[in-house]
Formats: structure tokens, C-alpha cells, sequence
């Protein structure tokens, strides 16, 4: 049977997409080459949650963002932003990829980058107009980077990239945020600045998606998680689906019990 | 030297040198941002198979039909290179490398075979340039500038150069914030719909335009050079892009004056008889501005910058 075939078989009737979830996804496969990252994936995000999405190293975490964004295209699935197709609905999305899959050299300025988060408003032609500029200062002054507009991008620490990144997101100005690993090599400063800004638009009611590492920290950081192992084992507020049982099964048995009694978790 | 001298002999020479590592310049900066230096060598090769057929079958050297040729060559390349990759499982170095040497080959044969001799199209030509030889016959000094008969007597070569330069200016400027944003950051530039593949092949395109342009003025085998080297030697003068853009301009500009310069009259000066090529001392130059810049620029030593 083909790899597309049985993806097909194993996913959900396509009537049942909720359409008022700032994401949901149905069915999803992706695969590079003969073998999947992700199969047959539901995921339904809840309005005004932070959700981590946690598994172990290639387990089609990033590659559930990129589907979803329309980088990658998935074998089989759909998925729906605010109950629309990607296309209808992209302006309502901003994205933070992983800060290693650019090339930092790059010949660019901090603002410059923040300035990229308004590509769909400036288009190919519009000029940059103070407007604009004050836009892309104020998200700037949001990560506390408002020192560094001037610099060269190559000139910053990981920690100042990666907020660097997230101003470019805010200035987006969406109501779904996706973020790919926001907390990967960061030092501990960014990563309060990070989760403060975070939780800030959630009190605005936006919607925040994460890709999460660090155990340690679901509990206080998140409210819901969806836990990936190519296929999806888990998914709900961090009480009922944080559990060592679903772990065990996301991970295949590779954490210690040490690590997860260290976690404080539910059940 | 007078004007009388220059303007026949000189003038239209380092017009079309100029130009010409202007628009292959221009589309190098991005060429060598997103490390695909190497996709402009294998185009500047594939073009001559495509300008070898357009002239087949058109019959005439001129510069619609050329550019036709060479951006259908170049498209055909693409499709190959990622043919090969994907179904040889070959990694594309190896992919770009079989098929520009391929079509390169094959254009050689072509050539060689055809009745081109009538034309300014040989083998030689179009592997080393013929710079000297795009002289303004009807021009007797500055003044021929304002007459008309005599600007009708322009080589075609410059017509070519300068519709080629307009192509590549027009499509930097309106696809400018696009091609940086997915340059830079690719994932995000698809995130915000922009359809990065297509803009790479159209990158590509403009490419080929450029090596067109080139081919006239430097041959097929040294316009790689000026793809690379003033981009090359920009990105270490400044850390903005827009500047390092201005800096290849400016670095292509001198390559091609100087080049063809010390072509015509370096050997005189060191006491030799003859001039050399132009095409390469215009590719030396462009490598030794390159050198100057690695060596004394701003920005050589950058944090960010690849460790060596």
C-alpha cells in the first residue's frame, strides 16, 4: 500500500474541522522522501492558549509548523487558520523559524529584518514611511532591543537574534503565533524577555504555538501541550495530557524516571 | 589620445565592458548570498548552446532571438539540474556540474558544425569575448555622439548590453523586497506567501540575461568572474545591502575600465609589442580588486562571518 494511500485511510472525515480554532489540522502526512515525519496528524488549537508542542529529535515538530505555514507540502491532510485555508488567512499568521536556518552574515540591519515582518503591508513597491519605521521600533522596544536597531544582525549574541526574530514576528501583527524552538540556545535573560512578551499576547487574546524543549518548563510557560511522535500522542491542557504516562509514550521510554518525577507532573 | 582616435576605437569597447559587468554584477550580489555562485558559471555556459540554436534557426545575430535562446537554455539547465538531483540522487554541485559542461559541449559541437562563419559567432569568440573588436567604424570623434547616421553604425552588441541592463535593473527593482526577505530567510519569506521557488528561477533568468550581455563582451568562460568577484569584494566594504549593491556597481565599473586599459596599453608600458585580451585582463583586475578588498576592507573581519 502507498505511503499517500494509507494516510489517506487513516484520516478523519473531513466535516468535523471546527472552524472557529485559530489551527486545526486534519489527517496530516508529510514525508521527506519514502519515509513520514508526520502521520496522520489532528490537531486542534484552542483561541487564546499557548500550546507547547513537545517529542523527541525528529519528531515532525518543526515539520508540523512548516505544514501548516504551506512551507512544506504534506502528503495528505488539510489544515484550517481561523476556519479558512492558508491562502484566506495568512496575514493572521506569524512565524518565527528556527534561528539556526538562517545565515546571521547576512548583509542586513536589526530594523531592517523587524522591517520584513511588514512585507504584506508594504507589497513590492510601497515605500518604508515613518510609519512604518515607528512600527517596527515599537516591537523592537517590546523584546528590549530598541538599542540595537542600527546593528549589524551578525553582531548580535543568540539570545539578541532570536528577540530580533520575535520583533519581526510581532510586527506581523497577527492573532496566531508559531514559533520553532524560541527558547534553542538562548541565555537566560532572553528567555524571560521572550516568555513575558508571549504571555503578553495572550492576555491580548492571541493565540501562541511553540515548539518546546525543555521539560523543565512546560508547566510554567504553557497552558496546553500536544505531544508528537510522528503520529500524535497527546493533546490538552498541561493537567491532563502532561503526564508521565504520555511522555513515556512520546519518548519511547528514553526519559529516566529521575527526570520525569523532577517534573512535578499531574496523574 | 583625441577623440578621433578614442571614439571609434575605445569608446564602444569599454561601453559594452562596462555595462556588461554592471548587469552580470547586479544579479551576482544575490547569486552570491543565497551560495549559488555557481549557478551563474553554469549558466554562463548553457547559454551557448541556446544562442548556438536561436541562431539556427532564426539565421540572424540578433538580440531578441539570442536572449530567447539563452533564457530558454537556461530553463532547460534548471530542469536538468534538478532532474539529475532527483533522480540520479546526485548532490547538485555534481548535478550543475554534468549539466553545464554537457550543454556546454554540446553548444561547442554546434558551433563548430554550423555555417556561423559569416557572423561574429565562433568558437573562439564566445569562449574568450571580442571586446576589441566591437569598434564604432563610423564614428570620427566626440561629435559622431549627435549623428545620426553614424549612431545608426553602432555595434549591435551595445543594444544588446543595454536592453539586458535595463531587463536586470527592472527586475532587481520591483522584486527587490522579495528576493532580500527570501535570500535571507526562506522559510519566513514562504510563510508570508512569497513564492520563493518561482523567484528563484526568474533570479536564475535574469541571470542568463546578464551572461548574454557578457557574452559578447568577455566570452563564456570569464564572466563568472564578474558574477563573483565585485559582489565578492563589495560584502567586505559594508554590512547593508544596498550599499554592497552600490560598491559592485562601482567594483564592475573599474574592473571593466581598468581591464580594458591595461589591456590595450599595459604590455606597451612594460615594453612588449602587443595588447592582450581584454576579457582577461578585465577578469584579473576584478580578481585583484577582490584581493585589495580581502585584504584592506572594512568589514573582512566580521563576527558573524563564516570561521575559515
Amino acid at each position: 500500500m502507498s505511503l499517500e494511500l494509507a494516510a489517506n485511510m487513516g484520516a478523519a472525515p473531513k466535516a468535523e474541522i471546527p472552524t472557529e480554532s485559530p489551527l486545526a489540522i486534519r489527517g496530516l502526512t508529510v514525508s521527506y522522501g519514502q519515509k513520514p515525519v508526520v502521520f496522520s496528524v489532528d490537531m486542534t488549537v484552542e483561541e487564546g492558549s499557548m500550546t507547547a508542542i513537545i517529542g523527541p529529535n525528529g519528531a515532525g515538530k518543526s515539520t508540523l509548523l512548516k505544514a501548516a505555514l504551506g512551507i512544506v507540502s504534506p502528503l495528505a491532510g488539510q489544515a484550517l487558520v481561523f476556519g479558512k485555508p492558508l491562502k484566506a488567512a495568512r496575514h493572521r499568521i506569524a512565524y518565527v523559524p528556527q534561528r539556526a536556518s538562517v545565515d546571521w552574515d547576512f548583509p542586513t540591519r536589526v530594523i531592517d529584518v523587524v522591517l520584513m515582518g511588514l512585507y504584506r503591508e508594504l507589497g513590492l513597491l510601497r515605500r518604508i514611511r515613518p510609519q512604518h519605521m515607528e512600527k517596527a521600533r515599537a516591537c523592537l522596544e517590546r523584546v528590549g532591543m530598541t538599542d540595537f536597531a542600527d546593528r549589524q544582525i551578525g553582531q548580535l549574541s543568540g539570545g539578541q537574534q532570536q528577540r530580533v526574530f520575535l520583533a519581526r514576528a510581532l510586527a506581523q501583527e497577527a492573532d496566531l503565533y508559531l514559533l520553532d524552538e524560541p527558547f534553542a540556545g538562548v541565555d537566560a535573560a532572553t528567555e524571560k524577555a521572550i516568555i513575558d512578551v508571549l504571555k503578553s499576547l495572550r492576555s491580548e487574546g492571541k493565540t501562541v504555538v511553540a515548539v518546546h524543549h525543555d521539560l523543565t518548563t512546560v508547566r510554567s510557560y504553557f497552558d496546553r501541550v500536544f505531544l508528537i511522535n510522528t503520529r500524535k500522542v497527546a493533546e490538552g491542557a498541561v493537567d491532563e495530557a502532561f503526564t508521565p504516562d504520555m511522555l513515556n509514550q512520546t519518548y519511547g521510554g528514553r526519559l529516566a524516571t529521575g527526570q520525569i518525577d523532577q517534573l512535578e507532573l499531574a496523574g | 589620445m583625441s577623440g578621433e582616435e578614442f571614439v571609434p576605437l575605445s569608446l564602444t569597447p569599454m561601453l559594452i565592458g562596462v555595462l556588461a559587468a554592471v548587469a552580470c554584477a547586479l544579479p551576482g550580489n544575490f547569486l552570491v548570498l543565497r551560495k549559488q555562485a555557481l549557478i551563474g558559471d553554469a549558466i554562463s555556459h548553457v547559454v551557448l548552446p541556446g544562442i548556438v540554436v536561436a541562431f539556427l534557426i532564426t539565421g540572424v545575430v540578433a538580440a531578441a532571438p539570442m536572449m530567447l535562446g539563452a533564457a530558454g537554455a537556461a530553463l532547460v539547465s534548471v530542469v536538468m539540474i534538478e532532474a539529475i538531483r532527483r533522480l540520479g540522487n546526485i548532490e547538485p554541485g555534481a548535478a550543475m556540474g554534468l549539466t553545464f559542461t554537457t550543454l556546454f559541449a554540446a553548444g561547442v559541437l554546434l558551433l563548430e558544425q554550423s555555417d556561423t562563419s559569416s557572423v561574429h559567432l565562433d568558437v573562439e569568440h564566445a569562449l574568450y569575448g571580442n571586446l576589441e573588436s566591437l569598434i564604432w567604424l563610423d564614428a570620427v570623434g566626440w561629435s559622431s555622439l549627435l549623428d545620426p547616421l553614424a549612431l545608426a553604425g553602432l555595434p549591435p552588441e551595445l543594444g544588446r548590453v543595454v536592453i539586458a541592463l535595463i531587463g536586470v535593473i527592472g527586475f532587481l527593482s520591483l522584486f527587490w523586497r522579495p528576493l532580500v526577505v527570501s535570500t535571507f530567510d526562506e522559510s519566513f519569506a514562504q510563510a508570508v506567501g512569497i513564492a520563493t521557488n518561482r523567484l528563484g528561477v526568474a533570479l536564475v533568468m535574469v541571470a542568463a540575461l546578464a551572461a548574454v550581455a557578457a557574452f559578447d563582451a568577455v566570452g563564456s568562460i570569464i564572466v563568472i568572474a564578474m558574477f563573483i568577484c565585485p559582489p565578492a569584494a563589495a560584502r567586505l566594504m559594508t554590512n547593508r545591502l544596498e550599499h554592497q549593491v552600490a560598491w559592485s556597481v562601482v567594483f564592475a565599473v573599474l574592473s571593466a575600465v581598468l581591464g580594458y586599459v591595461f589591456a590595450g596599453y599595459g604590455p606597451l608600458w612594460l615594453g612588449f609589442d602587443n595588447a592582450v585580451s581584454a576579457a582577461g585582463m578585465i577578469a584579473t583586475v576584478s580578481g585583484l580588486i577582490l584581493a585589495l578588498a580581502a585584504c584592506f576592507a572594512p568589514h573582512r573581519h566580521r563576527s558573524g562571518a563564516p570561521a575559515v
